[in-house]
């Protein structure tokens, strides 16, 4: 039993690669899910290798991913919710940005990462939606290399993910966006702050002309693990902003949420979470539309 | 990995000094801090980051500790409360700030918030009200209702001169706004709450639980599981108890096992313990605990319980019934059937957590034959009491010493942890400490019951109240507790604070699986009072009256009987509580009409509701003593017993004792509770302490200072000055000087002394429940706006205005703090709390109001003096938080026009009212 600082990748890939081992990072999941129980097993601490931290612009990962060309993101594994709060990135990040002001509280943004929250697979992971609506790609390295894969193919389940053992999350990629994209995040909880949410809404809209040229539509907390909703976003492209704006919820169709299975829990029943879905994606697409990132559902 | 194969030094800075540790892989900073390091000013609440209270900053930025490795610490600089407010000027104007608004409470939410203050402060040195609310929305307050904190983060902030009274301080007199005498070790990290006061090397205990809500159980080899596990030092189990292995608040309903000797009856409830060293126990594994469950059938809700095949809880409580109440007077029924109008609702409330934000801790060692318990409580005589069958120890050795509470509410009113240390200080000789973790306080510890209720109300032509009828079933868990108290109380208060001439009020309390429901800020009377004025709106409506004037034509008044045949000839104050609201009420009126002229998806409503509530206990004796001495180097000493949870009473009987005596309060030394120093000034509950333990307070200030004026024959209105070890006398143009130090001094050491009991005036209530419950109702009134997004259900209210009958405020800070903190809670209750047993046992399942959910509150503080409290004081802990609740859900009604019966109104709640009654 033993906590590795890791000085650097390989270090910590070594370490991993012999088993028994946890990743720990911002330790905001891993605590609350280790509980009072005695650690078994090693540590390895991820959060002092040089290059995991930080965002930076990336051409090459994007276009070599084979799923998007051109240049694009780079958010290291470690980087942590403040550290996007504070970054200097375009309109269609604004969602992402108002996902990582509603994650916990700033205790929990200066400490959680946003690979801690990918791997953690909470099927409310607050960071997962914007994430998916910009495109996302993860990246996992272990000691025989590198693989990506889209952020949906990464996320199998609640708290299932296809990371091996042996690999770190080490960073997400997102491709660049269009130009004038815009991005928007809603989250609907019982409470401000500190709250796990009952439904949350990300988009991602390009205008051109009044137009929409281009959307992106991602749900949290109705599903497995958080769901696009491609059907909406090709009825919406071409539609014109003002249709949008005045259709509201009821534009919204059964055949739209088709991706989503909600639960009825503690927090709501099932037939409210698909009603508020449309709701928070009529105002979500509205926020978006009318260039206001973050707001609260 | 051979590197981290060992423990290795971990160094950082800590407030500003160089530290070295050697952590456990996967400490936590917060655990080190405190138990390596002694930063127990770094307060531990839920250890999962719900809560906040362990804040502390790192390299700049604050961070749960709770959820940081030690090991991330090194080479950072940690910086935590007592660091920061050696060093730092904000933290220095926080400190002043925290106590010019009694932002602190119970203090233990206080280390948390100022840390995060300060971080804020060094980002955003003049910040508005939002920013503080961003910046501490990470840390939950249960005591305060966070306006206060937002306040003092505001005022540090702008570098203003402290909101404060300078003649209060001089003078503490009873009516001023006095800072908390205990207020300075609050703010500064130096208060020692229930984990803070165990000594170096104590042993440490842990409770095994049931996992199952009924469930028999065989233990395996317990001596064998001992034997294997080096440095546990004893497994204690129901054959451990040398006396009776039952406890209880209520005579006739001791049934609750400290530890269950062979099926369990809820899930939580403790089997055994295990205690051992504090190294061993925290590598303990307890699900290797030889113990082996056979699962039962459990009913969880009432409707199952009384049915008629229902699994039975105990052999001598038929049906699963523990016990009912029962007043009426008049004729109900005929009343009904004569009324013009009548309105009828079933109502429907959750289990409510009490969410205090320190867990119960403590620590217990043997002193001689003697054991002496250091632990949270509201009740230490109670405990020493409850004690006293289990351990089969005479009262005299059995020794209570209260550590600072982190909020209580009721729940710390029964014993938790006591036994459990007690036994095992006697098993092994050795001190013991325990500190509940979140998920057991959630699961094992008390709840407020839920209830159902079905109430019918009738109004005459005029707009009377013509007939009043009530029925709750209230779910009391799997053991008594205070079960029989709510069960009492609800009937005597279910009418509300009005005159109804024809009324019949039944209660049950009905057992389940559940865990047990005790006592919780207003025993049952928080949930009568939802069905009551829900329906009292709705009966307005009926009559196309204002609701606000028909409670004003209803409001009960001085020589109008109670629904228990009680009349008080002066101090009935609910009317001028009302009346107090009408500006207000008129003027949201116009505002909400104004908003929904111009919106449709938002709706914006004003509600109102009003409560009452009986101070002490019911009918029944529950006297306080005080006492109070001049020592012989002319000290006057105040032996203060009435536990402090946050509400103040440190404070105020202090002042009123002050008044007594006629002297400045920061002159009198203060001997805190300890039932070695300090007589029995009973429970802190019922919102019993200003009044009772006031009284008893008065009392002993005028015995003595009766006893210092005749030393030297001066008049009752001779002036009495303490300074430098004599007293001096000044009566009209003379002067006397008492030197105490030529008095011989008593056994305790006074040379002057004075031991006063106060009991409120009651009488029993016959089978009808007629008679005299309280000596002192105090009352209230509530108006709330909202605003409903219509399309999601959400509800946020966005004012309140709060008027309260406190009869006489000894502190008016106090009392603001007093209804900021309950209307929080009643708000709390109202929108989205609901314990579910085995499903929301943290604090990110159930959630409790953060910084961000409350909105402004407009304290109004109404003085009808009461004929029997101290300078005409009333009581008030409980009362706030009856009317909030209805007065939310009115003002839901008020913006939608549809009545919620299900608490909490939760948005899918709200949003499924507002679907069936139409809205798309």
């Amino acid at each position: 039993m033993g906590y590795l600082v890791a000085a650097s990748l390989p270090e910590a890939l070594t370490a991993l690669g012999q088993g028994e081992c946890a990743v720990i990072a911002g330790g905001t999941d891993w605590f609350p899910a280790q509980g009072t129980r005695p650690l078994r097993g090693n540590l390895v601490d991820i959060t002092r290798i040089p290059g995991l931290r930080g965002i930076t612009r990336d051409t090459a990962t994007v276009a070599g991913a084979g799923t998007g060309a051109g240049a694009g993101w780079r958010i290291g594994g470690t980087t942590t919710w403040t550290d996007i709060i504070r970054a200097d990135l375009p309109p269609a990040f604004d969602g992402l940005k108002a996902a990582a002001c509603e994650v916990g509280s700033i205790q929990i943004q200066n400490a959680g990462t946003i690979a801690g929250n990918l791997c953690n697979a909470s099927p409310a992971a607050d960071g997962v939606p914007p994430l998916l609506a910009l495109g996302a790609l993860v990246e996992l390295t272990s000691q025989h290399g590198s693989r990506r894969m889209p952020l949906d193919v990464f996320l199998k389940g609640p708290r299932q993910t296809a990371r091996m053992p042996g690999e770190v999350l080490t960073a997400i990629l997102i491709p660049d966006q269009p130009q004038g994209a815009q991005g928007a995040f809603l989250k609907l909880g019982a409470r401000h702050y500190l709250v796990i949410s009952i439904a949350m809404v990300a988009t991602v809209v390009t205008v051109d002309q009044g137009l929409i040229t281009q959307a992106a539509v991602a749900v949290g907390s109705c599903s497995a693990t958080a769901q696009r909703l491609p059907a909406l976003e090709a009825d919406l492209v071409g539609q014109s902003c003002d249709a949008v704006l005045g259709g509201g919820a009821a534009m919204i169709t059964q055949a739209h949420l088709a991706p989503l299975s909600p639960i009825t829990d503690m927090r709501a029943s099932a037939g409210y979470r698909t009603e508020a879905v449309a709701t928070l994606t009529a105002r979500a697409l509205k926020a978006a539309i009318m260039g206001r990132g973050a707001a609260h559902g | 990995m051979d590197k981290a194969t060992a423990p290795e030094l971990t160094a950082f800075r800590l407030n500003g000094r160089i530290v070295e540790i050697t952590p456990l892989p996967g400490e936590r900073l917060s655990l080190a801090l405190r138990e390596r390091l002694g930063a127990r000013d770094v307060k531990i609440g839920c250890n999962a980051g719900d809560c906040g209270a362990c804040t502390v900053i790192v390299n700049g930025a604050p961070v749960c500790a709770c959820l940081m490795p030690a090991q991330q610490a090194a080479g950072a600089q940690v910086e935590t409360l007592a660091g920061l407010v050696a060093s730092d000027p904000h933290a220095q104007a926080l400190v002043t700030s925290f106590q010019a608004h009694q932002a602190a409470q119970c203090g233990i939410c206080t280390p948390g918030m100022m840390v995060s203050a300060v971080a804020l402060l060094r980002d955003q040195p003049r910040p508005d009200a939002a920013q503080v609310q961003d910046a501490l929305g990470g840390v939950l307050c249960r005591c305060t209702g966070y306006r206060k904190i937002i306040d003092a983060v505001v005022e540090a902030g702008a570098g203003r001169a402290p909101a404060g009274d300078a003649s209060a301080e001089a003078s503490g007199d009873v009516g001023t706004a006095l800072h908390r005498l205990d207020g300075l070790p609050k703010v500064t990290g130096t208060e020692a709450f229930g984990d803070d006061v165990a000594p170096a090397g104590a042993l440490v205990l842990r409770v095994i639980r049931a996992p199952h809500a009924h469930a028999g159980f065989t233990f395996g080899d317990l001596e064998g599981y001992r034997r294997a596990h080096p440095g546990l030092h004893a497994v204690l189990t129901a054959a451990d108890i040398p006396g009776l292995n039952a406890f209880g608040v209520i005579p006739g309903f001791i049934d609750q096992p400290v530890f269950a000797v062979d099926h369990v009856r809820f899930r939580g409830e403790a089997v055994a313990a295990i205690v051992g060293d504090a190294s061993t126990m925290a590598q303990l594994d307890l699900e290797a605990f030889p113990v082996t469950w056979q699962p039962r059938p459990a009913v969880m809700d009432m409707g199952d319980a009384l049915a008629t095949d229902a699994p039975q809880l105990h052999q001598n409580r038929a049906g699963n019934i523990m016990c009912g109440g029962h007043v009426s007077c008049g004729d109900a029924d005929s009343a009904l059937t004569r009324a013009a109008h009548t309105v009828t609702g079933q109502f429907t409330t959750a289990f409510v957590e009490h969410g205090y934000i320190e867990p119960e801790a403590g620590f217990a060692e043997m002193e001689g034959d003697r054991v002496v318990i250091h632990a949270c409580t509201q009740a230490p005589v109670m405990d020493q009491e409850a004690l006293m069958p289990i351990l089969a120890l005479p009262r005299e050795r059995i020794r209570i010493v209260p550590t600072a509470v982190g909020g209580g509410f009721g729940s710390k009113i029964d014993i938790s942890l006591q036994p459990f240390l007690a036994l095992a200080a006697m098993k092994t000789g050795r001190a013991v400490r325990m500190t509940y973790d979140r998920v057991e306080t959630m699961q094992s510890t008390t709840k407020r019951h839920p209830a159902q209720i079905t109430m019918q109300i009738g109004a005459d032509s005029t707009g009377r109240i013509c007939g009043m009828t009530f029925e709750g079933d209230f779910n009391t868990g799997a053991y008594a507790s205070w079960g029989p108290t709510v069960a009492n109380r609800v009937p005597v208060h279910a009418s509300g604070p009005y005159r109804v001439a024809d009324y019949r009020a039944t209660s049950r309390a009905i057992h389940t699986h559940c865990v047990p429901a005790g006592a919780f800020r207003g025993f049952g009377v928080p949930q009568s009072a939802i069905a009551q004025e829900s329906l009292f709106d709705d009966l307005a409506d009926a009559l196309g009256m204002d609701a606000l004037e028909f409670r004003v034509l209803n409001a009960l008044e001085d020589g109008v009987p109670t629904v228990c045949g009680q009349v008080f000839a002066t101090g009935v104050g609910i009317k001028p509580c009302l009346e107090a609201l009408r500006p207000a009420w008129e003027r949201a009126k116009a505002d909400c009409a104004a908003f929904n002229a111009a919106n449709s998806t938002h709706r914006r409503g004003v509600g109102l509701a009003a409560g009452w509530y009986g101070c002490g206990n019911t009918s029944m004796p529950n006297p306080s003593t005080i006492r109070a001495g001049l020592r012989a180097d002319g000290a006057v000493v105040l032996h203060q017993g009435a536990m402090d949870i946050g509400q103040g009473s440190n404070t105020v009987i202090p002042q009123i004792f002050a008044r007594a005596l006629g002297g400045p309060v920061r002159d009198i030394a203060l001997i805190g509770p300890d039932t070695d120093l300090t007589p029995d000034a009973g429970k802190t509950s019922a919102s019993r302490q200003t009044f009772v333990t006031g009284n008893a307070a008065r009392l002993a200030g005028e015995a003595l200072r009766a006893a210092i004026l005749s030393q030297v024959n001066a008049s009752a209105e001779a002036v009495i000055t303490l300074s430098q070890g004599a007293v001096t006398v000044s009566d009209g143009a003379q002067h006397f000087t008492l030197d105490p130090a030529r008095l011989p001094p008593n056994a305790a050491g006074y040379v002057l002394e004075a031991v006063e009991t106060y009991d409120p005036p009651t009488k029993p209530l016959d089978a009808n429940g007629q008679g005299e419950p309280y000596a002192q109702y105090g009352y209230a009134a509530h108006l709330v706006v909202v605003e409903v997004d219509t399309a999601l259900g959400r509800v946020r209210p966005l004012q309140f205005v709060a008027a309260h009958d406190v009869g006489r405020a000894i502190n008016p800070l106090l009392v603001e703090g007093q209804v900021h903190g309950g209307i929080a809670q009643g708000m709390g209750m109202a929108l989205m709390e609901e314990y579910i047993p085995h499903r929301t046992e943290n604090l990110h399942d159930y959630l409790i109001p953060t910084i961000g959910d409350v909105p402004p509150i407009d304290t109004l503080i109404i003085e009808v003096p009461d004929a029997h409290g101290p300078y005409g004081a009333k009581g008030l802990g409980e009362h706030v938080l009856i009317p909030t609740a209805p007065a939310i859900l009115n003002a839901i009604k008020h913006a939608t026009g549809v009545r919620i019966t299900q608490i909490p109104a939760t948005p899918a709640r709200v949003r499924a009212a507002l679907k069936e009654a139409g809205d798309a």
